[in-house]
């Protein structure tokens, strides 16, 4: 049984320049004891296609939920989140999920290999789930371009964690995205590998014209970048109409 | 990568787990393929393959009992019918072939008290089930009960008893227990191949010489007395069996007189003072068979049964409910095997939630994580479910010899049961039954909240 995707001709919209466009986005969630939480109010954030660019602020500012929602893992409350000239959040969940599969990479804090597949496996599974071709020679050259063609069929568990986040950051252009979303991706690498890491995912979006954000809270990380947003300057919860738990 | 690669790789993950799970399901489907092989062999041994022929012709009394004397020669024959009533038979336009049986006597108990069955050569030469012919192992020897004492042995008691083809051996008279041994000796002139059926069983004496042994004749009067009674409807027949009893009495009288206690015994016997146990016959067709019978139903003389019918009727109301009860309980230790499979699916679901979570994010769909549990659960139920079908067939081959050389059972391994057709669709039901709750679990994971997990 092949994994089934409704292949969604994503194709690319009218704001060709612009790989992100946020526009009055409003994110709040719903506590426990009934008050409303906001978390995100946006009234404009954008991206040109290919740009590179450093999110930082505070802890529980808001960062995760933002790349959640630019994602579609959760809706905004309001507002649009367009990505390549389609707004994600007007999406049904299962066009949400084949359009984060194609268009969008991430590259995770804590790396989310899975445990039961091997290097090329775990890149090859992000494939099947955007219902393209599985290509093992693409899967296969984007691992050696991490420098991990020596590791193809080791398990995670086998690997050191610099190795592990290469993988992931091989993973994350599978797909060949447009937007590549990067959570705090070196901050549990350790220095010699953070140079290493930042470097290969900075470099591989712009040999393939992938638009990053990346999340991090290291001004050292941030420093490297040419654009740092502070997501405190653009972002002022407020007291959303409705609330929701997420997605 | 599909469905079932992402699910095996879920299963190999967790090994010590799924190998628990599969091994509960492979047992019960072992259990059960063990359950239908045996079912399947007593099914073939008491309905089909037992006899090959159309009635079974005895004194009259329980249908039952002349079957599972005559034909699986495991409790004592009801009564004797004359030798004459069997030539009556031979000449019966409807019958084709009729075979006379003689029961009674055993071998010794240390050689395993094996019935003794007088016949004469056609029983061998008519198959001995359907489409089946006897065949005699590779020894030296006429393979033919040409000779008075000759005897043809089934493969169970030459196996018993280390017998082959030259052997001598003794009989005793009456039941099983009994001590009054015969003093002739017979000879062995043949090893039956085995058959799956009673003959394995059975010791096949020349029927004449049944009736030269000691104590295999009644008293004169006693003959009289019941040739009277059994021909009281058919004057002629009676006056050639009193005429003959007549001769009999005065030729043992004149040895008596001339001092020779053999006149009148042995060989020397007449047709009159013989009887068989029962008659195995043949019918020109199934008219003939039913009209025969329902002739000798009205008939106070004999009656004729189907060979199977009783057994039948048996095995549905006593035996078939035990392998109904045993297929159940198979069944239930697969359903509580089932049970083992959900209970540790959804324990690990807690532990997979973060995964569950990655593929989302990777752009798995709800339906996508929904469908690898189940097919994690179906493989778990079919992958268990196919190494206890072979390993259960595995072992029917395997022991198949001793359980037949212990109970006569001839087990065919690799005949599957038409129970078992429908083994792997119930299983492949049961794996989307327990995993359905897991799966659903999967399908309504949180992502950001497993990704936060």
């Amino acid at each position: 049984m092949v994994i089934k995707t409704h292949k969604h001709p994503f194709q690319q919209g009218s704001a060709l320049q612009m790989s992100l466009r946020l526009e009055h986005v409003q994110k709040a969630y719903a506590e426990p004891d009934g008050n409303v939480l906001p978390v995100l109010n946006i009234e404009h954030y954008e991206l040109a296609q290919g740009q590179q660019a450093a999110l930082v602020g505070s802890s529980g500012g808001g960062k995760t939920t933002l790349l959640n929602v630019i994602s579609g893992i959760m809706v905004p409350d309001k507002g649009k989140v367009m990505v390549a000239g389609h707004d994600v959040a007007a999406f049904p969940e299962q066009v949400r999920d084949q359009f984060r599969a194609e268009k969008i990479g991430f590259v995770f804090q804590t790396f989310n290999l899975l445990p039961a597949f091997t290097a090329l496996e775990n890149i090859l599974l992000g494939m099947s789930f955007s219902g393209g071709k599985v290509d093992r020679d693409f899967a296969v050259s984007l691992l050696e371009r991490v420098g991990l063609q020596h590791r193809l069929n080791h398990l995670p568990s086998k690997m050191s964690v610099g190795e592990q986040q290469r993988v992931s950051v091989a993973r994350s252009l599978a797909n060949k995205p447009v937007l590549l979303l990067a959570d705090e991706p070196t901050a549990n690498v350790d220095p010699s590998n953070q140079e290493l890491i930042l470097n290969l995912i900075r470099e591989t979006c712009l040999e393939n014209e992938v638009t990053l954000l990346m999340v991090t809270h290291a001004m050292e990380v941030a420093n490297r970048f040419d654009r740092i947003d502070t997501l405190s300057d653009f972002n002022q919860p407020a007291r959303p109409a409705t609330a929701e738990a997420g997605s | 990568m599909n469905l079932f690669q992402i699910a095996w790789k879920s299963v190999r993950q967790r090994k010590l787990a799924s190998a628990l799970t599969a091994l509960s399901v492979s047992l019960g489907v072992m259990l059960m393929v063990v359950v239908l092989v045996i079912s399947g062999a007593v099914d073939s041994a008491f309905n089909q393959r037992s006899v090959a022929y159309d009635l079974i012709v005895g004194a009259k009394g329980s249908s039952l009992q002349l079957v599972m004397s005559s034909v699986y020669r495991i409790q004592p024959p009801i009564a004797n019918l004359p030798l004459m009533y069997f030539q009556q038979l031979q000449d019966d336009k409807r019958i084709t072939k009729a075979v006379p049986m003689a029961f009674g006597d055993y071998t010794k108990p240390e050689h395993g008290s094996f019935p003794i069955v007088g016949t004469t050569n056609d029983y061998f030469l008519n198959d001995y089930t359907s489409g089946r012919q006897f065949e005699v192992e590779d020894q030296p020897g006429s393979h033919q009960l040409d000779g008075l004492y000759n005897a043809i042995i089934g493969s169970q008691v030459a196996r018993r008893n280390g017998w082959k083809v030259g052997d001598t051996f003794n009989i005793v008279h009456g039941g099983a227990d009994s001590e009054d041994v015969h003093a002739e000796d017979f000879e062995i002139v043949a090893v039956l191949k085995q058959t799956g059926t009673p003959n394995d069983r059975s010791v096949f004496l020349n029927l004449e010489a049944v009736y030269t042994l000691d104590g295999h004749q009644k008293p004169i009067d006693e003959v009289e007395d019941r040739l009277k009674k059994f021909y009281a409807s058919e004057p002629d027949l009676l006056l050639k069996a009193l005429t003959e009893l007549d001769e009999l009495r005065k030729k043992r009288a004149k040895g008596l007189e001339i001092g020779d206690p053999t006149m009148g015994y042995g060989l020397d016997t007449p047709d009159a003072m013989k009887e068989v146990t029962a008659v195995f016959v043949c019918m020109k067709s199934a008219f003939n068979a039913i009209s025969f019978s329902s002739q000798l139903k009205n008939d106070s003389k004999a009656m004729a049964v189907n060979p199977i019918k009783p057994i039948q009727n048996l095995m549905e109301t006593v035996v078939g409910g035990i392998q109904k009860a045993l297929i159940v309980l198979t069944g239930m230790i697969i359903v509580v095997s089932g049970i083992s499979i959900f209970v540790s699916i959804y324990n690990s679901m807690s532990d997979r939630k973060r995964e569950i979570g990655i593929m989302r994010a990777l752009g798995a769909r709800r339906n996508s994580v929904f469908s690898i549990v189940l097919a994690e659960s179906g493989l778990l139920c079919v992958g268990g479910g196919v190494i206890g079908w072979v390993t259960g067939h595995f072992l029917a081959v395997a022991f198949a010899p001793e359980v037949s050389a212990r109970t006569g059972l001839l087990l065919d391994g690799w005949v599957v049961h038409p129970y078992e057709i429908w083994l792997f669709p119930i299983l492949l039901a049961l794996g989307a039954f327990v995993g359905f709750i897991p799966a659903m679990t999967a399908y309504r994971t949180n992502v950001a909240d497993a990704l936060n997990n």
